[in-house]
């Protein structure tokens, strides 16, 4: 197991606050669950807690930005997506400032706390606004190389995290796609911390003797449709996992690259079907929703029939 | 010969006396209402309200540089209330920042003078708005970046009463209050009527004053006259008169301001002004104007 991505995330943070004077960070009082209290503690004049206020947070962030400054907001993921959405989209991305948006609690990751704090509608939300960056980590390692992309650049990026440790993928130099295990029989694209399950799926597949290529594709937009449309020419079947609703996210990012540029294969998507979901252990959780090793293996063999 | 606002124009950088501010918002107000006519598109009654707030401020008050809209020491100002739109952009065109012939271009394809202020389009608009109750977050981060840089600029943000009836204005009430930073004000444009009614019929606000100072701001212990300079110069100077932050200044203000037709009315908050309307109102206008230049 790696380190969970919140702790990854804050140590980077307060990390980076050393040599990026024009980092700040506002949290919404959960900077002890979001872990960007890291930087609080080393940075204190550089750190705002405003409170359970997701909207006026992302704001004042925004004030900051239009003055030189880069702020990192921090807050469950749910709620930065949707009490913080007019604010993120009138404020942050109309006028292309440099806000992070670090969306903490991703996915089923709150999965004790149930419906209301689980972020499955994220993705869509933030990856439909104009000059939004869309990343989702899959591991600790992902997370903070977003973190770093994400400062380099100079307009908004959405970062969603996860709460829990997750295995470690294997690393890459940046944030990107990674081709973690090859082969020619059918394409897993797994978003986040599915990369992991895809994994262990491919490891299943080959016990039957079908050679799954899995790569986990963290960055939904810009999305590397170069890369995905790369390893199906190979394979001719392409299975997306992700761990969000299947309606805008990133199944749906992929299949309009696809169809626009006309790119045919045998195709299937795992996500959360249109319902909500409910408290529980992670991984169990999870499973009922479909990301698990076993299904996506399933999934993936039903593709290649 | 007399003084007009075309020599006082010709010299926008300035600090302008009371009277003089008085006859440039004159002026500005036949300047709104010929271009929100001509383009048969735009909000009259909030610009006519918040016509001496904002020439107050841009004349009188401001540390600006038209030459250079985004001095990173200059004050800011945000119009919370976007749809005044086009008060801004006239007080904004005749400091300098862009052309006052580009006024026609109001709301037309292409245009930067986009329908609520876009600050990546047009010189001069320290932060878009348009989406109601932004603007006290907004002016809030800008007002702690300059504490945190130890720059003295100041912020202000104009609302009217849609902002406040926004439940992100109270937020950003209460988080100012908390981390309270110098040179930061809020200016309530107060003319009592919103959209579909009059405050109390939408959503009565008061005792405004004393909300305002539960939740923890400095607010000055008069209502001003919004539309009299002489009271916009005394509010500054009580502006200035401690070191106690967040500040806030209600104005007592009348929406439509200026035409008799218009004043008060909640229809005025969006119409169009059709050419009846237009020819009565333009006559009241300018012989306001011809006074105000006359007492010069």
């Amino acid at each position: 197991m790696s380190m969970a991505m919140r702790d990854a995330f804050g140590s980077k943070l307060a990390e980076l606050g050393a040599t990026h004077p024009e980092l700040v960070v506002l949290d919404a009082d959960v900077s002890s669950s979001t872990k960007s209290a890291l930087f609080g503690k080393a940075f204190p004049d550089r750190f705002y807690n405003v409170g359970v206020a997701e909207g006026n947070m992302v704001d004042i962030a925004a004030g900051l930005a239009t003055c030189g400054y880069h702020p990192v907001v921090n807050a469950f993921s749910i709620f930065l997506a949707l009490k913080g959405t007019d604010q993120i989209r009138n404020t942050v991305c109309y006028n292309n400032l440099p806000v992070i948006i670090a969306g903490a609690y991703g996915g089923l990751s709150d999965s004790f706390d149930g419906a209301s704090h689980q972020a499955i509608t994220d993705i869509a939300i933030m990856r439909a606004l104009p000059n939004m960056q869309v990343i989702v980590p899959g591991d600790a390692a992902q997370a903070q190389q977003a973190l770093e992309y994400a400062l380099t650049q100079k307009g908004p990026v959405f970062i969603r995290l996860n709460r829990n440790p997750m295995p470690d993928l294997p690393s890459a130099s940046e944030i990107g796609t990674v081709c973690s295990v090859e082969g020619s029989d059918i394409t897993i694209a797994a978003n986040g911390i599915t990369a992991s399950y895809a994994n262990k799926a491919a490891s299943l597949l080959a016990k039957e003797g079908i050679k799954a290529e899995v790569l986990s594709v963290p960055v939904v937009k810009p999305l590397d449709v170069e890369s995905l449309k790369k390893s199906v020419s190979k394979t001719g079947a392409l299975l997306c996992v992700e761990e969000h609703v299947l309606m805008g996210g990133f199944a749906s990012a992929v299949s309009e690259a696809f169809m626009k540029q006309g790119i045919s294969c045998r195709f299937d998507a795992i996500g959360i079907e249109d319902t909500f979901t409910e408290s529980g252990p992670y991984e169990p959780l999870l499973a009922k929703y479909g990301i698990s090793a076993e299904n996506i293996a399933m999934r993936a063999k039903n593709l290649c029939k | 010969m007399n003084t007009s606002v075309k020599d006082l124009l010709s010299q926008p950088e300035r600090t302008f006396n009371a009277k003089e501010l008085a006859a440039l918002a004159a002026y500005f107000r036949v300047v709104m209402f010929d271009t929100l006519h001509d383009r048969g598109t735009g909000h009259w009654g909030g610009s006519a309200s918040s016509a001496e707030l904002t020439t107050s401020l841009y004349f009188n008050r401001m540390n600006i540089k038209a030459e250079d809209p985004t001095w990173e020491d200059r004050d800011r100002l945000i119009l919370s209330k976007g749809h005044a739109s086009m008060n801004l952009y006239t007080v904004l065109a005749h400091r300098g920042f862009f052309p006052v012939e580009e006024l026609s271009t109001f709301r037309k394809l292409d245009s930067r003078l986009q329908g609520h202020p876009c600050m990546n389009k047009l010189p001069g608009v320290d932060m878009s708005t348009g989406a109601l109750g932004h603007g006290l977050s907004v002016g809030l981060g800008m007002a702690l970046a300059a504490k945190l840089s130890g720059k003295s600029f100041w912020t202000y943000v104009i609302t009217g009463e849609g902002c406040l009836n926004e439940g992100q204005s109270w937020e950003a009430l209460m988080s100012a209050a908390k981390f309270k930073p110098e040179h930061f004000v809020l200016m309530v444009d107060y003319n009592k009527v919103q959209l579909d009614g009059t405050e109390e019929q939408i959503m009565p606000l008061g005792p405004l004053s004393d909300k305002l100072k539960s939740f923890g701001w400095n607010v000055a212990p008069t209502a001003y006259d919004g539309n009299n300079t002489e009271d916009m110069l005394a509010s500054f100077a009580w502006m200035d008169s401690d070191d106690i932050w967040p500040k806030a200044v209600i104005y007592d203000t009348i929406k439509g301001k200026g035409v008799s037709f218009t004043e008060g009315k909640n229809a005025w908050h969006g119409a169009v002004i059709d050419d009846a309307s237009y020819a009565q109102g333009i006559v009241e206008l300018t012989s306001d104007l011809h006074q105000k230049e006359a007492a010069l």
